[in-house]
């Protein structure tokens, strides 16, 4: 099963290698991994989207928990949370297919962020699965480029992760 | 006043009571070793392999209860020691590893000797650092021995580029230390330790199965009262030897692969398992699937909670210190009036004594003709009074060694288990005497793994540790001809050791004693000898017979019941 792992950990060089080193030496899959520092400076948040197993899951918790750089865990999927991830996607953007990816941007309130008289640059936030049905629907041929960050989750309401 | 890095580094080794450092010199650690060098609390040891160094360091922890400490240097230094760090980790060592690194403007620079130590080691610690400031060298060395010690025990790597350690600055040594993200837990759950106790009271086959983690946290005492009250058979892993006293009746001897035939029938066949700081390795419970056929209730107690349910799945987990949740478990049935029933413990004794008769414990014909490596091991024993500090190798002579030097005391048996690294003995039992003067140290090996350390016999020259040598030479890289007998044809590929040393003359060069013994008629006369020669380090060449196989074996990836007692494959 999908999970979405959220954790806080030291914002220290290196600390990022040890969670990726850690699920390559034990064979755990990484779907998505995004990272950056949050408004205490010396704490990063990450956010990790894997899928295994239930025991496996649990071992990857486990593992991740003893990580001496890892503060805080929590497992977004075991409740309520909400899940995003940005993407810029450029299409090629001529004759009829124009009107066609901007009204498409509109359905999935995407946001046209460049223009040229042959490309466009799409910008899209959503869940994962709304982003690959953006995707599926442009589809490949008119697609040039594509960027995702991955995807980051929050706990809903007071499921608050916070050392 | 400010001191420079390296002056820091060696007050904070004093102000840790680090009696030992085990270490080879080079370019990065210049200055470290200049400040070695101007004072006395700290006696370095100077091997003749970075490799040997971490392994002494080793031995020194798992006989001492203390924090073992290497330093070696940067680049090759650090590379040799990287098995023995892998060693220490898996078996849960406590240690301290320094290593120089390259100054920090040739960092990333492809510099002389420069390694990224901190990327090579990340799997294999429990926590590593890189110290870019002279100001962080104190709360790091202080942090790297906390970690160390605390929770599941591990090595930790600091890593002191050159400049950091002559860089200046104030020294102030931490009184106390906190790491906000490490919270290693020591107290059990009361509630799960009340659960415990009342399933191991209402159980009619109780099983308990401890392993290192007793031993680490010092809770024999605690095991065997525990053991006792239960009227329970126990059994001890490989790393667990000596956790429980293989003298008392209720000890069933060691399981796995090469465990006893009641010790694995029991584990097999109990309806409460209590696991006590073991892991359910693959060479403790081989099949999972074969394992997992039989319902029966786990507890499983361990300080590392990725430990419980990895392998198996658990009823009950208790995660804290063994120790601690022993004394509250015990405290829990002793204060209670339920007692477990007789009756049903009379019948699952008859059951495990008849497992006993059938498996006979552990056999092997002797022979008046050849030495067989067993009966080394029992003379050994009975050489010895069963009181001396053993370290190993990896082989059949490991496998024989805990098979039947009976260990009735903790942190005697001194292996690798978890890594299984040849090399280990001999530096090991350097750390063992180091730490353990005056004490009897025996480092049982075999001719393959003595000659993967042996240049260490100059270290133990020059450091006089009167260690004895038991090489069991069969000519053979024995486990693993046993296993190309068994699984790959009698195709012994590369396992026959050619062009061995004269291992007498050998010891001689390095100025030690020799002995080569190939009667077994010689064999008590000669471990007399030779442990009679207190100050001495004798090396004895045992011949013994190239055939031997270890037995009982539970073949890689069958169940603990399809166990294989003797010469029937």
């Amino acid at each position: 099963m999908r999970h979405i792992i959220s954790l806080l950990m030291e914002n220290e060089a290196g600390a990022l290698s040890r969670v990726a080193g850690l699920f390559s030496a034990r064979g755990y899959n990484i779907e998505s991994l995004s990272v950056a520092p949050t408004e205490d400076p010396t704490l990063s948040r990450m956010t990790i989207v894997t899928s295994g197993s239930d025991a496996v899951i649990e071992q990857i918790n486990k593992q991740l928990n003893k990580l001496v750089d890892v503060a805080a865990l929590m497992d977004l999927s075991e409740g309520e949370h909400l899940e995003r991830e940005l993407m810029l996607v450029k299409v090629r953007a001529e004759g009829a297919a124009r009107e066609e990816l901007k009204r498409m941007a509109d359905t999935f309130h995407g946001r046209i962020i460049d223009t040229t008289d042959h490309t466009y640059t799409i910008e899209l936030t959503g869940s994962c699965a709304e982003l690959d049905s953006l995707l599926e629907k442009i589809g490949r041929d008119l697609i040039l480029e594509t960027v995702r960050t991955g995807a980051s989750g929050i706990g809903c309401g007071d499921r608050i992760l916070k050392l | 006043m400010e001191l420079t890095g390296a002056e820091i580094l060696i007050r904070c080794l004093q102000e840790e009571q680090v009696e030992y450092v085990f270490g080879y010199p080079g370019g990065a650690v210049l200055f470290i070793y200049d400040e070695l060098f101007k004072q006395d609390k700290v006696k370095h040891v100077l091997v003749r392999h970075e490799q040997a160094a971490v392994h002494a360091a080793d031995g020194y922890a798992r006989s001492s209860d203390k924090v073992g400490v290497a330093l070696v240097t940067s680049g090759p230094g650090l590379t040799n020691a990287v098995t023995g760090i892998a060693t220490a980790y898996m078996d849960s060592t406590p240690m301290v590893v320094i290593s120089g690194q390259v100054p920090t403007f040739a960092i990333g620079e492809d510099a002389f000797q420069e390694v990224d130590a901190v990327g090579i080691t990340r799997p294999c610690v429990k926590h590593n650092f890189l110290v870019k400031d002279v100001k962080d060298i104190a709360s790091t060395i202080k942090k790297a021995f906390y970690l160390a010690k605390s929770g599941r025990p591990g090595p930790v790597l600091v890593d002191i580029p050159k400049d950091v350690s002559n860089h200046k600055t104030t020294f102030e040594y931490p009184a106390s230390v906190s790491i906000r993200s490490y919270h290693p837990v020591s107290k059990g759950d009361s509630g799960q330790i009340r659960q415990a106790a009342q399933m191991l009271l209402e159980a009619k086959r109780p099983m308990i199965y401890a392993g290192g983690g007793v031993v680490l946290s010092d809770a024999s005492a605690q095991l065997a009262d525990l053991v006792r009250l239960l009227d329970s058979p126990c059994t001890n892993t490989l790393m667990g030897l000596g956790g429980f006293p293989a003298s008392d009746k209720h000890f069933v001897g060691m399981l796995g692969m090469h465990g006893t035939y009641e010790a694995n029938m029991a584990m097999q066949h109990c309806d409460v398992l209590l696991a006590v700081g073991a892991r359910f390795d693959d060479r403790v419970i081989g099949n999972v699937e074969h394992f997992a056929q039989v319902p029966r209730k786990i507890i499983h107690i361990d300080i590392d909670p990725s430990s419980i349910a990895k392998r198996v799945k658990v009823d009950l987990p208790i995660v804290g210190d063994v120790r601690l949740v022993l004394d509250e478990l015990l405290g829990v049935l002793r204060g209670g009036r339920q007692a477990p029933s007789p009756a049903a413990l009379a019948a699952w004794w008859k059951q495990v004594d008849e497992w006993r008769a059938i498996g006979g414990g552990l056999r092997y014909k002797n022979s008046s003709e050849i030495i067989k490596p067993q009966f080394v091991i029992e003379k050994l024993h009975e050489i010895t009074g069963g009181d001396a500090f053993i370290t190993t190798d990896v082989g059949q002579h490991q496998m024989w060694t805990a098979q039947y030097y009976k260990f009735d005391k903790p942190r005697r048996w001194i292996t690798s288990g978890g890594l299984g690294t040849m090399g280990f003995g001999l530096p090991a039992a350097m750390g063992v005497q180091m730490v353990n003067p005056g004490a009897t140290v025996a480092c049982v090996t075999g001719e393959g793994s003595i000659q993967m350390n042996i240049q260490e016999l100059s270290t133990c020259k020059q450091f006089r540790l009167p260690i004895k040598i038991i090489a069991l030479n069969n000519g053979y890289l024995g486990m693993v001809r046993q296993w190309q007998e068994f699984f790959h044809g009698n195709r012994y590929s590369e396992t026959y050791m050619n062009a061995l040393p004269d291992f007498v003359r050998l010891a001689e060069a390095f100025g030690h004693v020799g002995m080569r013994i190939e009667k077994p008629a010689d064999v008590e006369p000669a471990l007399k000898e030779a442990f009679a020669r207190k100050n001495d380090l004798v090396f004895m060449d045992f011949r013994t017979d190239p055939t031997e196989n270890v037995f009982p074996m539970v073949p890689g990836g069958k169940g603990l019941s399809e166990i294989i007692l003797s010469e029937q494959l």
